[in-house]
């Protein structure tokens, strides 16, 4: 258990002159859930999307499941094993829900199309929605959305979830069943990091959480201590603006 | 794209949908093709003649429009995807054709494949004692067609790079967050979408080229301008070769526009 599947070690990535982020290193073990916060520009979402190559790191490296990101060469051999869910869920508009489901399934996975529905219909059951499968995307709420595009990543059977602020395009009562699904996800042992101010959610489910400023890691420790206890001066006044 | 849930309007019943969706381009089309018969009806000499000596012209225009603009959708796709491309050299050398073909008049375009080249490789030919290449004879319709191809392709890039960057990031993020490759993404999640955006622009450039078509009739392919001119020269009247050359010509604009407006429709309702 002690294995970390994802290990990150001293990367640097800039934007033009936006040096986004700052020597970040970190460790995460497999089956640990970890919450990242910090203020927007913080660079956490930044760091998320290195960790499955959406955005190049310029220096450092990234191990994924015992690939190096930095050479590479079949990334997406890496990225069908980490799902990704968005902040605007990002859903195939043109499909309906279930082909949004299956596409990859058929095309990376070379499911048979039976094959393919079933694990889709497993999924939307498990997310609460198997009832809109042949609805089109715009037709859902935001929640309905969010929980068909966890679906998606996890028709992919990823080893590592990540969730780039998942609730934050949604109105507040769309927000615990999205929460729901992933509180799941958390029980059954997925690794997950995920970028979010979600304080209830972390507590329930998060190992670890971490706050980002500045392009680096501030504080690191279980949620309990980090929210009620933080010793860091920046984390102290972070939290009585989210709290 | 997709932010809040939109109350689409329910559907309404089918005659209701169909009144009001009726396309009233429909009369101008039904009005332009009753003063054609009304002319052969009535006039049955020229009109009639006239029209039975355009049959052939009529057929070749339509060939070299429809040919011509399968080959631009090719070229376009190409070209367009030439132009979103992250290797600066594809795309420096897409940006490059359309740049260049952007620049040149058509008329020009089409002057040049069907006189210049042929000279050019006949040239070679002498140059290197090919003989196949110094004898080298020139198709006139290939000609037409490879200049119109060449010529539109040049616009229809432009169409689907727009199309291409009118969908949002997040949707190629997300494919490829799921393991696909770049053009798996293209094929199955950003051309789909592109293509009902640019619709109504792929039926506009089909419509250009049918009348730009025309100008191939200076270029020894005898369409139908070609065959217009033709007949005036022989029986010297003009206003009634040319009023009925033009009708004919809105004939066939006026139904490509009513099959652009209703397939354009149709994409619309399956969204």
């Amino acid at each position: 258990m002690a294995e970390a599947i994802i290990q990150i070690k001293n990367i640097h990535k800039h934007f033009g002159d936006c040096h986004a982020l700052q020597g970040v290193s970190l460790e995460i073990k497999k089956g640990e859930v970890v919450v990242v916060i910090g203020p927007s520009g913080s660079g956490k979402s930044t760091l998320l999307r290195c960790i499955n190559r959406l955005e190049e790191f310029d220096s450092g490296s990234i191990v994924v499941d015992g690939i190096p990101l930095a050479g590479a060469k079949n990334i997406n051999l890496v990225r069908t094993e980490v799902g990704m869910v968005f902040q605007q869920f990002n859903l195939f508009p043109h499909l309906s829900v279930l082909e949004n489901i299956c596409l990859a399934q058929r095309i990376i996975r070379h499911r048979s199309k039976k094959e393919a529905r079933d694990v889709s219909m497993k999924l939307l059951d498990k997310v609460g929605i198997p009832e809109k499968a042949e609805m089109r995307p715009p037709q859902l709420s935001g929640g309905q959305q969010q929980r068909v595009a966890i679906a998606r990543a996890l028709a992919m059977n990823p080893k590592i979830m990540l969730f780039d602020e998942p609730t934050s395009a949604l109105d507040p009562e769309m927000i615990q069943e999205v929460l729901d699904v992933m509180l799941g996800l958390a029980k059954e042992g997925m690794t997950m990091v995920v970028v979010s101010h979600e304080i209830g959610f972390a507590k329930a489910a998060a190992d670890r959480a971490i706050l980002m400023d500045g392009g680096k890691i501030i504080e690191e420790a279980p949620p309990k201590v980090l929210f009620e206890n933080p010793k860091n001066a920046r984390t102290k006044a972070f939290l009585s603006k989210v709290l | 794209m997709a932010k809040k849930q939109k109350n689409s309007e329910p559907n309404g019943s089918g005659p209701k949908k169909t009144a009001r969706h009726f396309d009233s381009g429909w009369y101008l089309l039904f009005a332009v093709i009753s003063i054609i018969l009304f002319l052969v009806i009535t006039q049955p000499d020229p009109y009639l003649n006239m029209l039975k000596f355009f049959k052939e012209g009529i057929w070749i225009t339509i060939y070299v429009t429809v040919v011509s603009f399968i080959l631009v959708l090719v070229v376009g796709l190409i070209g367009g995807l030439g132009r979103v491309s992250g290797n600066k050299v594809v795309r420096g050398i897409a940006t490059t054709y359309v740049e260049i073909i952007r620049g040149i008049p058509l008329l020009v375009q089409l002057l040049f494949w069907y006189f210049a080249m042929p000279a050019l490789i006949q040239q070679i030919g002498r140059v290197t004692g090919n003989e196949a290449l110094s004898n080298y004879q020139t198709n006139a319709i290939a000609m037409a067609i490879v200049g119109l191809t060449i010529g539109y392709g040049a616009y229809m890039s432009e169409v689907v790079r727009a199309g291409i960057q009118s969908i949002p990031k997040g949707q190629m993020e997300a494919a490829r967050s799921l393991g696909l490759t770049y053009f798996q993404a293209m094929q199955h999640i950003i051309l789909p979408q592109a293509f009902r955006v640019i619709l109504p622009a792929i039926g506009n450039e089909f419509i250009t080229l049918l009348k730009d078509s025309s100008l191939v009739s200076v270029v020894a392919v005898a369409d139908l301008t070609r065959r217009g001119r033709e007949y005036s020269a022989i029986h010297f009247n003009t206003l009634q070769t040319w009023s009925m050359v033009a009708l004919v010509y809105l004939v066939m604009t006026l139904l490509s526009a009513r099959l652009v407006a209703y397939t354009e429709r149709k994409t619309k309702s399956e969204r």
